[in-house]
């Protein structure tokens, strides 16, 4: 599905990433985890574009994905969440979700102002998704309301459903449940479960173990640079590098 | 345009004459402030979707009334010809303007970006010089010079086509921003690139329409005004200034603030030409300036970092 090889990264002289490898299985719930300044951000951005690394391939089934810039690559079915959320301030909760579903959108402004049969048909289309994924995300009761006065955990909410709009096929999250409290990360690891569900591959970047090991199928661990490990959530747990890695160096 | 001079003569025919002075005075003020709206509406929209405060916007209210004189005079084209060429010619320039000027530069710095735009103004100025020409010149208006009487004050319909397009022009604009998706997708450049770009917009195409639509803004309002005011080659100077004004004014909104900053402008300067002096016709527009910058940046009606677009 998604196939990361022999990625590095350097900063001036400082090895951000080294020669990091994985591949991602479709329809998993992947956890890149690791102690802080592993480079997961770092890759995370490297994966979805905004980044240009110095060495290596990203391979979205099949395709080299390497390098494209992040509209491309939402185009091709690879978006992410960020974990400062960011939204379009100025607009209410379901044009962002509108927005998000631009890249469906065919009709000109001729033909929206003209009210030409497919545009209108279009328009409904397009409101009554992006409705539909504020619902599936839980806040379709503040449609109406401007993102920018959304509590934090509602934005987040708000971003994954700008995600999920774009009808994505991977979706990266970067720190999901930063920010969030008890109720809301558990009510977020049910919606990752249901994003799952529909099919949608899934890849995130988590300090919070508890929900890392509770919904993830695979665990790459990072740490300095490198793959340290990767396995099931059972195996990483038990893994004497990773504890060390954990315990020795931070937390 | 009105020509109430004398405060004697004002005495004597009293109020009624005053008053009919007042309205010619607000009439002709609002139709070249509506002028200016329509050019800072141009300025607003490159400035939200892209940040950059195109000085060169000027040059295209210029265009658009050379342009049309050009298919008029040389290519004999009649009036109704003319003039969605003339637009069309004026927004590739645009396009042309964004793919040479600004695109090609990597890690631009806003001193680069307005350097770069006074630049490009001065080169576009000087070739429509050399191909056209220091004249000036005249074009017919839409409807014939009869003038029409409102109230004891006389406009031409060319002011009324520059009230009834500057209306539509605006009407439009509010539809494709609120309503259409490639507008929404244009807001979203402008209050976060990053996460535009995330959800598959192509911030580059979505700026080079900006320049795309706010040339054609300006070549609209160039050729709306030029039956009144003749074109040359050296009138983008001060309309884009003046066009700069009401989108201050307006806190670089790309709606209504932005319009009304151009109305208020115009009408301060016609009532501030009528009744003080026409030798301070200009000045009025840059001491409104440089008061809103010193005391509200933000816009007239904007709360500080409001919403834009």
């Amino acid at each position: 599905m998604l196939e990361v090889s022999g990625v590095s990264q350097l900063f001036g002289g400082v090895i951000a990433l080294d020669r990091v490898s994985f591949t991602i299985a479709k329809g998993d719930i992947t956890g890149v985890i690791g102690p802080n300044g592993a480079g997961k951000t770092t890759l995370f951005n490297i994966i979805t574009g905004i980044y240009t690394r110095t060495a290596g391939k990203v391979v979205l089934e099949g395709t080299d994905v390497s390098g494209l810039p992040p509209e491309r690559l939402a185009r091709l079915g690879l978006v992410r969440t960020f974990q400062n959320i960011e939204l379009f301030g100025g607009m209410t909760v379901h044009e962002n979700v509108m927005v998000g579903m631009h890249t469906k959108s065919s009709s000109g402004l001729l033909a929206c102002a003209l009210k030409m049969p497919w545009s209108v048909a279009e328009e409904r289309r397009i409101r009554d998704n992006s409705l539909k994924w504020l619902d599936f995300t839980g806040i379709s009761d503040l449609a109406e309301t401007t993102a920018a006065n959304l509590p934090f955990g509602q934005g987040r909410l708000l971003e994954i459903a700008r995600a999920l709009a774009v009808e994505p096929r991977v979706i990266l999250m970067d720190e999901p449940a930063a920010g969030l409290n008890n109720q809301e990360t558990l009510a977020l690891s049910r919606l990752i479960e249901r994003i799952r569900a529909t099919g949608i591959t899934v890849v995130l970047v988590e300090h919070d173990m508890e929900l890392v090991m509770e919904i993830c199928d695979r665990i790459v661990v990072l740490n300095l640079g490198k793959k340290l490990a990767e396995g099931t959530p059972r195996e990483t747990q038990d893994n004497p590098e990773v504890i060390a890695a954990y315990l020795g160096e931070d937390e | 345009m009105g020509k109430g001079r004398g405060e004697s003569l004002l005495v004597e025919t009293g109020y009624s004459m005053q008053f009919s002075q007042i309205l010619q005075y607000l009439l002709s003020g609002l139709s070249i402030g509506a002028i200016y709206a329509l050019i800072g509406v141009g300025f607003s929209i490159i400035y939200n979707a892209t940040g950059i405060i195109n000085f060169a916007q000027g040059e295209f209210v210029m265009l658009g009334g050379m342009l049309t004189l050009f298919f008029l005079e040389m290519l004999k084209f009649p009036l109704w010809l003319a003039i969605p060429c003339a637009i069309a010619a004026s927004t590739a320039a645009g396009i042309l303007f964004e793919r040479l000027a600004i695109r090609p530069l990597r890690r631009p710095t806003p001193i680069n970006l307005v350097i770069l735009t006074i630049g490009g103004s001065i080169l576009i100025r000087g070739l429509a010089m050399l191909v056209w020409g220091k004249d000036t010149h005249a074009i017919p208006s839409f409807s014939g010079d009869e003038p029409i009487s409102i109230g004891g004050a006389t406009i031409l319909p060319q002011h009324l086509w520059i009230l009834g397009v500057t209306l539509l022009m605006v009407s439009v604009n509010k539809f494709y921003f609120n309503r259409t998706i490639s507008g929404k997708a244009m807001r979203a450049c402008a209050y976060n690139r990053r996460a535009a770009s995330l959800v598959g917009i192509d911030v580059r195409r979505m700026v080079m329409l900006s320049f795309a639509i706010s040339s054609a803004m300006g070549a609209v309002a160039g050729i709306i005004v030029a039956p009144l005011t003749m074109v040359a080659y050296d009138v983008g100077g001060m309309l884009g200034l003046k066009g700069f004004c009401a989108a201050i004014v307006g806190g670089m909104s790309s709606g209504i603030p932005t319009v009304m900053g151009g109305l208020i402008l115009g009408v301060l300067e016609s009532m501030g030409a009528g009744l003080i002096s026409s030798g301070y016709k200009d000045a009025i527009a840059f001491i409104v300036l440089l008061l809103l910058l010193f005391l509200r940046p933000q816009g007239l009606f904007g709360k500080p970092e409001s919403e834009r677009v």
